[in-house]
């Protein structure tokens, strides 16, 4: 076994494979950007070298600095972990060449299976079931439309080289190929530099199934057993469950057998995962192979009882694997789903900003939260905006599920947008409740799921009066102690009046809508609009709120001018006015429109000083290895342009100067 | 310290009835005083808000810190006189905590009569520049006011007390190193123009405050020039132009949070020379205070159950207990301040008058504020007491109380009849907040001695004329002279001339006196010199 393993990798994957390594004795050592410096990986492995500026071109994805660093620190071998350089059979190359260990498959499988087009070609011949599909080297674009038309909508394209649901278009009709055809090549391109594209039959609500399945040096395969990722956005997954549900037991050993086939017959070693798409019949085509460990790896470890790290680790030493299929369990039920920095009802931008706030619900045996930033940690542009997956296991899926949106409940974050009330409301659709997710569910019940913002119910905002009363009593207690008058009753903070009682009014923003609370100061405490209220407990964390009759268990934070309320899963954000700290006017709102996010220009498609409709593209930018689009926000006149194609721009920054006709 | 061990039976019948009664009287201060505080009539209200103005009290609330208290000085001025249409009279005084600092704060009502000054205004104003002054605390104007009221200008513009001396007032606070802000939240004609202009720092309202000597109507009539007010001395014009005033406000709030970051820069810390305990609360309940009072003002009652339920842990150590016991004397804590108390309980005498000089000149000698509860009918008379001299005892208790230099507060938990009055501390003897309980009566004498003192009198004129007066007629002769001391010896009727600051319900006793307490500390203790006692 090795002594030392240096990890590729940044984010929750990196510390997943330090904690393995930690608990079997091995020294880590992390490599990190720039922008990653105080990262919670580099605070975690026994030593770090720093391999670049933030850009993962310039950092991760520096294959010869990273094999410099391990062979600088030391390291026998080196986990590349998910994404980056882990399915970069260059990477791999240079390891071997440098003599350190690649924790993977050999190179000639990573090359078998990277390009999906060939990948395809090679399952044909092992006979492992396939899509329909078009995947050779012809890019004509008249070609591949007769192709499109010729396998009947919807289609898909995608890139050859991608992965991740980069680069993926699905086409409708004929008539969107062109578009979509165009769209996709130009992504492919800036994603991968290889603009060639694949086509497929596009199935109808599907699900995607996939074997996790592991190889050793001895030439055993084993598959441990399925996920089901059919929860997906965007071609995202976004929830994986393991084992899925409706799969029997022989459609599970055949799924295996097949999954087996298709590694065996790259000579596949180490850890791998074979994609399928099934349909609602059961009938399941293979996709791709991803060489690597996969994100949703730790449902499968709930449901066998296995450290998958650990298993690459002793594969990659040479030892055999551990257990035989038939000595492979498989208990109870396991739900990951991932928590991303991100805003769901602006179509799931990424949110970049300080992680001003995270709480996590307690580990247990049945609760795993694999993180890879803390409190106070950046959500940066670089990088995938993924926060944390949470898995929860339980000894049925019906158990797992309501764990699920327990711990969901117990998650606090704020300081970026997050995907935790999505989360919740798809793990209890009745779809998902019922086990019959297909990749469209989430884009099909997307009104269900990410529903116009709910406003604070009255008794949140009566917490939060609550709250910024204690505070304010808080503040005012202090400053009186430090004085010369101590326990002056000038400080003492109950609205007192000569004969009488203060009655004040707090007012809240709540998005555009103002609201308020009426304060009444009365000698037995204090009245929010009439009712009696009280708080209990001190400080942080949960405080019992009493209005009337009504309870609140709630989490209430201040950031900046916000106040964020954490109460049974739901988060409102209230933002407490002051008329006094507001009264010398805000600026008015500005006509332009800016960058909802930080990254690059590619397209300013509107002719400056011409008409444009509503809805019209004014801005194309590219964040997160994303297209987004600025559109006019009403029909006008774009005045001029305020950035320029290629130009990186920050988040907030003004790019158009827009003029709405009247 | 001896902790006073009450022998109040809180489940007796007298209690109850004794209980019920002041209750109800706290009742209906508390009533009235909620109801003065709308101001002006709704209409006028209405109109007010309706500008794009604040309420008097919500600035007031705007400039306090959070949720601190705000101890309003004579908020029953005017009540029932100038028939009864000035609630507040026009204006709202009292003192309170603006960015960590204790302030007096002065602001007129414009929907009270446009805010003119009626002789009770300009009276409360100068009382709580008076505050300011003796306790040193920055005064804060929030001026809204049409100046003089026009009709009574012969009882508010020509005397020494009249509009003049708030300017006067001004300039020597300025000068004692004393705050002076103003706000300029609505108009400031004439003279009223000199309260901003005075003061060290100005804030003005855009398209609200105005400040000019002449408004249009009278520049039209005396040179015909046609101006609007905002032009003639609106806030951009004072701001920018004329230099009048210094900050210029968008809003009310703005004007506010201006005011709030004038204070924050003040620089002055307050220093107290005193020894501070930690406060505690009465052992017995301040509302028990409703029982102890005898509903029949006639009927004795031990005072130390009074200071029981309003001193820290009920604590007095009593100074001469077996002397002159029908005055208390004795050492506490208030809100952990410490106090000499005076507190009748009964008639003063010789003993008690000298037992009183003698705390008096402990109390000055030590640097320790002096509490008087006052429930007093008159010094002993006869020939017996005036063969004594009780009236140089009673000289030597007022000279102590006229010289003594520590801050001074007086509440009047009963009666205040006569000379007891002024050994007692009344409203002549400079205490730095007085303060009547509901139940109190104040007059030279007791309605029914007046009227008896009256017929005597007349009798004997009669009498000396050989004519023969009638029971009969003699009572119809005192009928009016008990009305008449009943109707002047109301709290409501003293408090609405400001004889006093404020009626209070006496279980918030101890809070009132707390806060003016910790106010009174922001000026320095001088030493006492005191004058000659006749021995």
């Amino acid at each position: 076994m090795f002594t030392k393993v240096l990890i590729a990798n940044r984010g929750e994957i990196a510390c997943r494979v330090i904690k393995t390594c930690r608990r079997l004795g091995i020294r880590t050592v992390a490599v990190y950007s720039e922008a990653d410096a105080g990262a919670r990986h580099v605070r975690l492995a026994d030593e770090a070298y720093c391999v670049g500026p933030a850009a993962s071109r310039d950092s991760y994805l520096r294959a010869d600095r990273i094999v410099v660093a391990a062979l600088h620190s030391g390291a026998q071998a080196v986990h590349p972990g998910y994404g980056f350089l882990s399915e970069n059979e260059g990477f791999a190359k240079a390891c071997a060449e440098a003599g350190i260990v690649f924790i993977g498959p050999p190179v000639e499988a990573i090359r078998a299976m990277g390009s999906k087009s060939a990948a395809k070609t090679l399952m044909q011949a092992a006979r492992v079931p396939l899509v329909p599909g078009y995947h050779g080297d012809e890019q004509n674009p008249e070609f591949l439309q007769q192709q499109a038309d010729g396998m009947a909508y919807p289609v898909l394209i995608k890139a050859s080289a991608g992965g991740g649901g980069k680069g993926m278009r699905i086409v409708e009709s004929s008539a969107d190929f062109p578009a979509a055809l165009a769209s996709c090549q130009r992504e492919a391109a800036a994603s991968f530099n290889d603009e060639r594209v694949l086509i497929e039959k596009y199935l109808v609500r599907p699900r995607h199934i996939e074997i996790q399945v592991f190889g050793d040096t001895q030439g055993n395969i084993v598959s441990l057993f399925e996920r089901d990722c059919s929860a997906q956005r965007r071609h995202q997954k976004v929830v994986e469950e393991a084992p899925a549900p409706g799969i029997d037991a022989a459609r599970r050993a055949e799924m295996g057998r097949a999954a087996c086939d298709a590694a065996r017959a790259v000579g596949y070693v180490g850890a791998g995962t074979v994609e399928f798409i099934a349909d609602q019949g059961g009938s399941f085509y293979f996709m791709e192979m991803n060489t690597r460990l996969q994100v949703e790896h730790p449902v499968t470890e709930m449901i066998t009882g296995l450290d998958l790290v650990e298993w690459q680790l002793r594969i990659a030493s040479g030892e055999a694997l551990p257990l035989t299929q038939q000595q492979i369990p498989l208990r109870g039920h396991a739900i990951e789903v991932r928590l991303y920095a991100e805003e769901p009802a602006k179509g799931f931008l990424p949110s970049i900003g300080r992680l001003a706030h995270f709480r996590k619900p307690a580990e247990s045996a049945n609760i795993r939260v694999d993180t890879g930033v803390d409190e106070g940690d950046s959500v940066s542009p670089h990088y995938d905006p993924m926060l944390a997956k949470l898995i929860v296991w339980d000894e049925t899926r019906e158990r797992a599920t309501d764990r699920m949106l327990t711990a969901l409940a117990d998650f606090e974050i704020a300081g970026v947008g997050n995907n935790i009330a999505f989360l919740s409301r798809l793990i209890d659709h009745a779809e998902f409740r019922e086990g019959r997710v297909d990749t469209g569910l989430i884009e099909r019940e997307r009104a269900v799921l990410i529903p116009a913002p709910a406003s604070a119910p009255a008794e949140a905002l009566a917490a939060a009066s609550l709250w910024t009363l204690q505070s304010e009593a808080r503040a005012i207690r202090i400053t009186t102690a430090a004085s010369a008058d101590p326990h002056s009753p000038w400080g003492e903070v109950d609205g007192w009046r000569i004969n009488g009682s203060q009655t004040r009014r707090l007012e809240y923003r709540e998005g555009e809508t103002r609201r308020s609370v009426e304060v009444r100061y009365e000698r037995s405490g204090v009245q929010l609009n009439g009712s009696a209220a009280a708080v209990s407990g001190s400080g942080d964390g949960q405080q019992q709120y009493t209005v009337g009759t009504q309870r609140l268990s709630a989490s209430i934070v201040r950031l900046g001018e916000q106040l964020h309320v954490f109460s049974g899963g739901l988060h409102h954000v209230l933002q407490p006015f002051d008329p006094l700290a507001h009264a010398a006017g805000d600026q008015e709102a500005h006509g332009g429109l800016s960058a909802p996010m930080p990254g690059k220009i590619v397209d300013l498609p509107a002719a400056v000083g011409a008409e444009v409709d509503k809805g019209a593209a004014l801005v194309v930018m590219e964040a997160m290895k994303m297209e987004h689009t600025l559109v006019a926000p009403a029909k006008g006149r774009v005045i001029a342009y305020l950035c320029s194609v290629g130009e990186q721009v920050k988040d907030g920054a003004e790019l158009v100067e827009f003029e709405a006709a009247e | 310290m001896a902790v006073i061990q009450s022998k109040l039976r809180t489940g007796a019948d007298d209690f109850k009835a004794n209980a019920a009664a002041l209750r109800t009287q706290v009742d209906e201060l508390r009533e009235l005083t909620a109801k003065t505080a709308m101001g002006g009539s709704e209409a006028a209200r209405a109109k007010h808000t309706g500008r794009g103005k604040l309420m008097a009290r919500d600035r007031i609330d705007g400039l306090l810190d959070p949720g601190t208290p705000f101890l309003e000085l004579s908020p029953l001025a005017a009540h029932g006189m100038y028939g009864g249409d000035l609630p507040c009279g026009g204006a709202i005084a009292g003192i309170g905590r603006i960015s960590g600092r204790e302030c007096v704060i002065i602001a007129n009502d414009a929907t009270v009569k446009g805010g003119t000054y009626y002789p009770v205004t300009v009276k409360k104003h100068l009382r709580a520049q008076e505050v300011a002054k003796e306790n040193r605390l920055p005064c804060v104007y929030l001026v809204d006011s049409g100046g003089a009221f026009l009709p009574m200008q012969d009882e508010v513009f020509p005397d020494r007390e009249h509009f003049g001396r708030i300017f006067y007032n001004q300039a020597n606070l300025s000068a004692m190193g004393i705050p002076q802000i103003a706000c300029v939240m609505g108009s400031c004609t004439a003279g009223g123009a000199y309260v901003p202009a005075m003061s060290d720092e100005t804030v003005i309202v855009k398209n609200q405050g105005t400040i000019f000597l002449g408004g249009p109507p009278l520049v039209k009539a005396a040179t015909g020039e046609v101006v609007s007010a905002e032009d003639l001395g609106g806030a951009d014009v004072h701001t920018r132009i004329s230099g009048v005033a210094d900050h210029f406000a968008e809003s009310d709030h703005h004007a506010l949070s201006l005011v709030r970051g004038i204070v924050s820069h003040l620089n002055i810390r307050k220093q107290i020379g005193i020894d501070l305990q930690t406060p505690e609360a009465p052992l017995y309940d301040p509302e028990e205070i409703y029982g102890v009072v005898p509903a029949d003002t006639r009927k004795p009652y031990d005072v130390r159950e009074i200071i029981a339920r309003i001193v820290d842990g009920s604590r007095l150590d009593e100074f001469k207990a077996r002397y002159g016991s029908t005055l208390v004397t004795g050492f506490s804590h208030i809100h952990g301040y410490p106090v000499g108390i005076l507190a009748n309980n009964g008639i003063l005498f010789s003993e008690s008058a000298q037992k009183g000089a003698h705390f008096i000149e402990l109390c000055a000698q030590r640097g320790i504020p002096l509490l008087f509860l006052q429930n007093i009918s008159g010094f002993m008379v006869g020939r017996k007491y005036e063969n004594a001299g009780i009236a140089k005892d009673g000289a030597k208790l007022v000279t102590a109380v006229a010289t003594a230099q520590v801050p001074k507060f007086t509440v009047l938990i009963g009666g205040s009849f006569g000379a007891g009055n002024y050994g007692m501390c009344g409203r002549a003897y400079s205490p730095r907040f007085l303060w009547s309980w509901p139940n109190s009566r104040i007059s030279v004498m007791g309605g029914e001695q007046a009227a008896s003192v009256l017929a005597t009198v007349r009798r004997d004129g009669l009498e000396a004329q050989g004519k023969h007066w009638s029971a009969e007629d003699e009572e119809k002769f005192k009928a009016p002279t008990r009305a008449q001391f009943d109707l002047q010896g109301s709290p409501y009727y003293a408090s609405a001339r400001l004889w006093d600051d404020g009626i209070v319900d006496p279980a918030q006793t101890r809070r009132t006196l707390g806060l003016g307490l910790s106010a009174a500390l922001n000026a320095p203790i001088e030493p006492t010199h005191f004058g000659v006692f006749r021995m």
